[in-house]
């Protein structure tokens, strides 16, 4: 019975708990991920680490994940290296400037205890 | 001495040069306030601003800077309203005469002072600097400038506030800039209200967070915002933040009355983080702001208060923005129409693949989207769209090169697809494509002893 209740988790979209704005540096987007409500803060800082935004953008970007975090804006500030296929004038990509990675996060599905 | 203002009301004018031409206009008309502060300068305009002035040496600053300075100029000299801007791109003295000329013929003669700030452009003196061993190694790859020496268009030192501050004690009521750092042109109005010193780096810093705040116009009072998006009222009339700032550093952001769009926490929050790189260290000619000291609070309808922003001394070095000629590109596009257009437009990509090979013709890059099914958040959006029933979908391929030749005849087979390739094909009345130019971007770092402003004030 124990080992049942552990295992139950729900799934929860991060577009229910999070808005986000993205933007470039070069070939980097950056992706400012902000808390819909303070009290979601920590759950974002537990699950949507480095290693788990990278995992969700396998194939869309080809350097690594940083993350940064601004617990007084109860936000978390991703900067997603190789994301734009060279930036700027040279990238031929429709978001170029990574503009609409910011939503593409929010896809994110979080795996929450009940 | 005259005491000194206990607020100064600062207004963003233009996000970026080709923003809402009747921005500027509004916020000089809608209400109070004490300086216009409008960025025109992104990473390549400068680029694109000296291949005009190597054309026509009368060129290369923001143009449409000068028939907006027609429209307000007659307001802002009545109302006493100083305007920054960085729109001499890589001309400010000529975009300076320009606005004199335009001032004159307002019979503004004898009533306005422009302040011009120059110093920033390296181009000419690159030679000089790679030789006396500042190797510009670019940022993000730390490949010496020496590499593309010989293809630079251009080269920009960023400078930060104080230039600009010099301008305003001189008397200058309209202060036209070269690369001075979007934050640089809300800063220094601040500095010069309040007499900061050059060492004062909380302040410093918060006047930087302030202008981090409103340089990209209305993103901070409700535009792309996507908090309640759908909520957010009265966007055809979208008023554009003003800071008004105290002495002491903190300041409220808000936007004339009667103006659409909204001011809340989230939306400056969303603006806060947007093109951030490290949230602690954002580093600016003028010191170090930390943005994880930042406080706000609602101070009711559209007004935002911002304080407790702590800052660091300045490093020793500037960034330089350089621009050097890369390549050629095109991009393509044809729309298939229900059923099957996700899997015409498909196979129109593996024909015109198939085509491209067959003619030997070498690309850097072939890069194929299908907007409507993945062209935004790639195979995120694969995994969930119900792609057998989408009614339409735009086939959008694009390929970069070093051989122009390659590039022009890649734009010479799109069209044929519409009638020897998939079915149901429409949406090519744009024509061919060009190809472009492509100037990349080379960030890199210079000694800020390497670099000296050039500060002149004239009366009209």
């Amino acid at each position: 019975m124990r080992k049942k209740a552990t295992r139950r988790a729900r799934r929860v979209r991060l577009l229910d708990l999070a808005h986000a704005r993205s933007g470039d540096k070069g070939d980097t987007a950056n992706v400012g991920l902000i808390a819909l409500e303070p009290e979601y803060y920590p759950i974002l800082v537990k699950h949507v680490t480095a290693a788990r935004v990278a995992r969700h953008f396998k194939g869309m970007i080809s350097g690594p994940v940083e993350r940064f975090e601004l617990p007084n804006l109860h936000a978390l500030n991703f900067l997603l290296h190789g994301a734009l296929d060279g930036g700027g004038t040279i990238s031929l990509k429709t978001d170029a400037q990574g503009k609409v990675f910011s939503t593409a996060l929010l896809r994110l599905e979080l795996e929450l205890p009940k | 001495m005259k005491p000194r203002p206990a607020t100064v009301r600062i207004a963003a004018g233009q996000g970026f040069w080709g923003d809402w031409l009747e921005a500027p206009y509004r916020q000089v008309t809608g209400g109070p306030i004490d300086y216009l502060m409008m960025d025109y300068l992104a990473e390549v305009t400068m680029s694109i601003l000296q291949k005009q002035k190597s054309r026509d040496p009368s060129l290369g600053y923001a143009k449409d800077f000068i028939p907006l300075m027609e429209r307000i100029l007659p307001i802002a000299a009545q109302r006493g309203i100083k305007i920054t801007a960085n729109a001499g791109g890589v001309n400010p003295r000529a975009c300076a005469q320009a606005v004199a000329e335009t001032a004159r013929r307002l019979r503004l003669g004898g009533k306005v002072r422009i302040g011009v700030v120059t110093g920033d452009d390296l181009l000419g003196r690159l030679d000089g600097l790679l030789a006396g061993g500042h190797e510009l190694r670019n940022l993000d790859t730390g490949r010496p400038l020496s590499e593309v020496r010989d293809r630079v268009v251009s080269a920009n030192a960023y400078l930060g506030a104080w230039p600009v501050v010099e301008a305003l004690r001189g008397g200058a009521d309209i202060v036209v800039t070269g690369r001075v750092t979007d934050t640089g042109l809300t800063l220094a109005p601040m500095i010069h209200t309040f007499g900061w010193r050059p060492d004062a780096w909380d302040l410093l810093a918060a006047g930087t967070v302030a202008g981090h705040t409103i340089e990209c116009g209305a993103q901070c009072s409700g535009g792309n915002c996507l908090v309640n998006w759908d909520g957010i009222p009265d966007l055809a009339n979208v008023g554009y933040p003003i800071v008004e700032a105290a002495a002491d550093g903190t300041f409220e952001i808000t936007k004339h009355p009667g103006t659409g769009g909204r001011i809340s926490v989230a939306g400056v929050k969303e603006q806060l983080v947007y093109e951030m790189g490290n949230p602690a260290e954002y580093i600016t000619p003028d010191g170090i702001a930390d943005f994880t000291t930042i406080q706000l609070a609602q101070r009711g309808k559209d007004r935002v208060r911002v304080s407790g922003v702590r800052g660091r001394p300045a490093t020793d070095m500037l960034k330089v923005s350089i621009g050097y000629f890369y390549g050629y590109k095109a991009v393509g596009t044809l729309v298939y129409a229900w059923p099957d257009a996700y899997r015409k437009a498909q196979a129109a990509d593996r024909i015109l693949r198939q085509r491209l090979a067959d003619l030997g013709l070498k690309f850097e890059a072939v890069l194929t989207e299908f907007v409507g099914a993945d062209a935004t958040h790639g195979p995120l959006a694969r995994a969930s769209a119900r792609l057998d029933q989408l009614p339409e979908v735009q086939l959008r391929i694009g390929v970069r090169s070093p051989d122009k030749a390659a590039v022009e005849r890649f734009t010479r087979e799109i069209a044929p697809l519409i009638l020897n390739g998939p079915p149901s094909v429409t949406g090519f009345a744009g024509g061919r494509p060009k190809p472009e130019e492509i100037v990349a971007y080379w960030p890199a770092l210079i000694d800020k002893r390497m670099v000296e402003a050039c500060v002149e004030v004239v009366q009209v």
